[in-house]
C-alpha cells in the first residue's frame, strides 16, 4: 500500500514538474520578446565583446603563424665528410632524421650545391672552380627552432657529419619575437575576457533590473528560487546562443574583408594569412561557449539579489 | 493558524524595537483586523507572519511552521498555504488578469487543465468576470485590487494577510472590498486585515487587535476600533 502510494506521489510530482518545466521554458522565450530592448541591448554587447576578443585573438594566430613562416626558412645545414661517396653520404639521411627536434632532412649533393652557389654569385668570380670544392650537405628543418643550439651539438655527433651551420642568433631572435608577442597576446586576451564580462554581466544585470518587483511577487506566491531561476537561465541561454551565433558570422565578414585587402597589397606577397575556414570551427565552440556561460551565468548572478526576500 | 508568543523584533540597521514582547493567537476561520497608527508595528507582524523577516526572540508558527526555525527553502512551501495582499497590489504589469491570477497556481505545478477551469471560477467570485484579457493599467484601483485577491485566493490558502488593502481605495470601493473578504472568510478562510481605517474596522463586527509601541494594548471582540490616531 505504502508502495503504491508513492508511485503515485512519485508521478503526481513528475507531472507537477513537467508542467511546470514546459511553462517556464515557455516564459524563458516569451520573456525575450516581452523585453525586446533589453534582450537587443544583451545580445550587441555579447557580440560586441566577444568580437573585440575574437579580433585580437585571431590577430595573435596570424602573427603566431607568420613568425612559424619565418622560423622554418630558417635552416640548418649539416656538411657531410668530404671523404665520402655520394651514396655513402645519402646514406646518414636516416640519422639526421632520428635526430631529436629534426622535422625533415633533405640531401643536397655537391653538384646542386655548387649550382645553387652560382646563382648567387656572378659567373665569372667562380671560374675554374668545379663541384669537388663544395660539400654534400643536409638541408634541415627543425620542429622548435628554440631547441636549435641542442640539435646542432647531436647532429654534430652523428657519423659522417663534418660541421653544421646553424644562425643560433636568428632562431634566439624568432624564440624572443614568438614568447613576446604570445605574452602579450594572453595578457591583452584575459585583460579582454575579464572587461567583457563585467560589461556583459552589467548589461545582463540592468536587463533584470526592471524585473525585481517580478520577482519580489513571484517570491510572495510561494515560487520557489529554480521556478524563477529557469526563465532567466533559458533567456540567458538564449540570447548567449543567438549574440555568440551572430558575433561569429560577423567576425567571419570582417575577416574575410580585412584579410582580402591585405592580400590584395605587396604585403600580401609574402605574408601568409590563416584562412578563416582552418579556426572556423574554433571561433564557433568559443563564441557559442562564452555567449552561453555569460548569458547563463549573468542572468543567475543578476537575480541572486533579489530572490534573498 | 498564527501563534506569536513574546515576540521581539529590532531592526539592525536603526536599532528601532519595531515590536516588544507581542502575544497574539489567530484561529482557524477567524476574521481579524490589526490596526494602529503608523509606526506601530502592524507591518513588521505582517511581514513576520509571511517570513520576509525574522524576529529576534519569542516564537511564532504559522500554519504548522515554526517561523523561528523555518529554512529559507522551505519559505515557498509555507507562502503557499496564504494568501498575501498589499496596498500596492503588485501585479505583473505586461501580464494579463487572467496570467496575473493563473501565475499563481503555475507556481505550484497545476496543470493547464486545472488553471483553466480554477481561474474563471475565481474571477467570477471576486466581480470580474468579462475581465480577464485586460491589462492591469486597464483597470480601476478597485478592479486590480480585485486581482489580487483572486491571486490570493486561487490556490485555496489556509488563511489571507491584506496589509492595508484599501489605502489606494475610495470608501465606497473600500467597503465593497471588506464586503468581499466577508464573503472569502463565510467560506472558510481566515482573513487578517492591516488597516488604520477607523470608519471601515467599525462598519464591521468583527475582532479587533490593536497595536502601538510595538505592544499589543487592546484585543477585543466587540468590533470598535477605539484608538485615536
Amino acid at each position: 500500500m505504502a508502495a503504491t502510494l508513492s508511485v503515485t506521489e512519485w508521478m503526481g510530482t513528475t507531472v507537477m514538474k513537467f508542467n511546470r518545466g514546459g511553462y517556464l521554458i515557455g516564459e524563458g522565450f516569451r520573456s525575450i520578446g516581452k523585453h525586446g530592448f533589453m534582450s537587443f541591448a544583451s545580445v550587441t554587447i555579447i557580440m560586441a565583446c566577444l568580437i573585440i576578443m575574437g579580433s585580437v585573438s585571431l590577430l595573435s594566430v596570424n602573427i603566431d603563424a607568420l613568425i612559424k613562416d619565418l622560423e622554418n626558412q630558417n635552416e640548418v645545414v649539416a656538411f657531410v665528410d668530404e671523404e665520402l661517396s655520394e651514396e655513402e653520404a645519402k646514406a646518414i639521411e636516416s640519422k639526421i632524421e632520428a635526430v631529436e627536434n629534426v622535422e625533415s632532412a633533405d640531401f643536397v649533393p655537391r653538384e646542386l650545391a655548387m649550382d645553387n652557389f652560382f646563382d648567387n654569385y656572378d659567373s665569372y668570380v667562380m671560374e675554374g672552380i668545379d663541384s669537388t670544392v663544395f660539400r654534400h650537405r643536409f638541408v634541415i628543418h627543425l620542429t622548435d627552432i628554440a631547441l636549435m643550439s641542442e640539435t646542432t651539438d647531436n647532429l654534430m655527433k652523428v657519423d659522417g657529419v663534418a660541421k653544421v651551420r646553424a644562425h643560433i642568433e636568428y632562431a634566439d631572435i624568432f624564440v624572443t619575437i614568438r614568447n613576446v608577442v604570445s605574452v602579450v597576446s594572453l595578457v591583452l586576451i584575459v585583460m579582454l575576457v575579464f572587461v567583457s564580462v563585467f560589461i556583459m554581466s552589467n548589461t545582463i544585470k540592468l536587463a533584470t533590473f526592471n524585473r525585481r518587483e517580478e520577482i519580489a511577487i513571484m517570491k510572495m506566491v510561494g515560487a520557489n528560487n529554480g521556478f524563477i531561476r529557469l526563465p532567466f537561465i533559458v533567456e540567458g541561454l538564449t540570447l548567449g546562443l543567438i549574440g555568440g551565433g551572430l558575433a561569429f558570422l560577423a567576425e567571419w565578414g570582417v575577416y574575410e574583408v580585412l584579410t582580402g585587402k591585405i592580400i590584395s597589397t605587396v604585403a600580401g606577397s609574402f605574408i601568409r594569412v590563416v584562412p578563416f575556414t582552418d579556426v572556423a570551427v574554433t571561433v564557433l565552440v568559443c563564441y557559442l561557449g562564452t555567449g552561453i556561460l555569460v548569458g547563463v551565468f549573468g542572468g543567475i548572478n543578476a537575480i541572486r539579489n533579489y530572490l534573498k526576500v | 493558524m498564527v501563534r506569536m508568543n513574546n515576540v521581539t523584533k529590532v531592526y539592525d540597521s536603526s536599532g528601532t524595537v519595531a515590536i516588544d514582547g507581542v502575544d497574539l493567537s489567530i484561529d482557524e476561520g477567524e476574521f481579524v483586523f490589526l490596526v494602529g497608527p503608523s509606526g506601530s508595528g502592524k507591518t513588521t507582524i505582517m511581514k513576520l507572519i509571511t517570513g520576509e523577516i525574522h524576529a529576534n526572540s519569542g516564537e511564532i508558527t504559522v500554519n504548522d511552521f515554526d517561523m523561528m526555525k523555518i529554512k529559507r527553502r522551505k519559505l515557498p512551501k509555507m507562502r503557499r498555504t496564504l494568501g498575501v495582499i498589499f496596498q500596492d497590489y503588485r501585479l505583473i504589469e505586461n501580464m494579463t488578469v487572467y496570467d496575473n491570477v493563473a501565475f499563481a497556481m503555475r507556481v505550484v505545478g497545476a496543470s493547464n487543465k486545472e488553471i483553466s477551469k480554477r481561474v474563471p471560477y475565481v474571477l467570477e467570485l471576486v466581480g470580474l468576470e468579462g475581465r480577464e484579457k485586460r491589462l492591469p493599467n486597464e483597470l480601476s484601483g478597485g478592479e486590480q485590487q480585485r486581482v489580487a485577491i483572486a491571486r490570493a485566493l486561487v490556490n485555496s490558502p489556509r488563511m489571507i494577510v491584506a496589509d492595508e488593502p484599501t489605502g489606494n481605495l475610495d470608501p465606497v470601493r473600500s467597503l465593497e472590498l471588506m464586503l468581499l473578504f466577508e464573503k472569502i472568510n463565510e467560506m472558510g478562510t481566515t482573513i487578517l486585515v492591516v488597516t488604520h481605517e477607523k470608519e471601515l474596522v467599525n462598519a464591521f463586527s468583527k475582532r479587533v487587535i490593536t497595536i502601538d509601541g510595538g505592544h499589543v494594548i487592546s484585543d477585543g471582540m466587540d468590533g470598535y476600533y477605539s484608538y485615536e490616531i
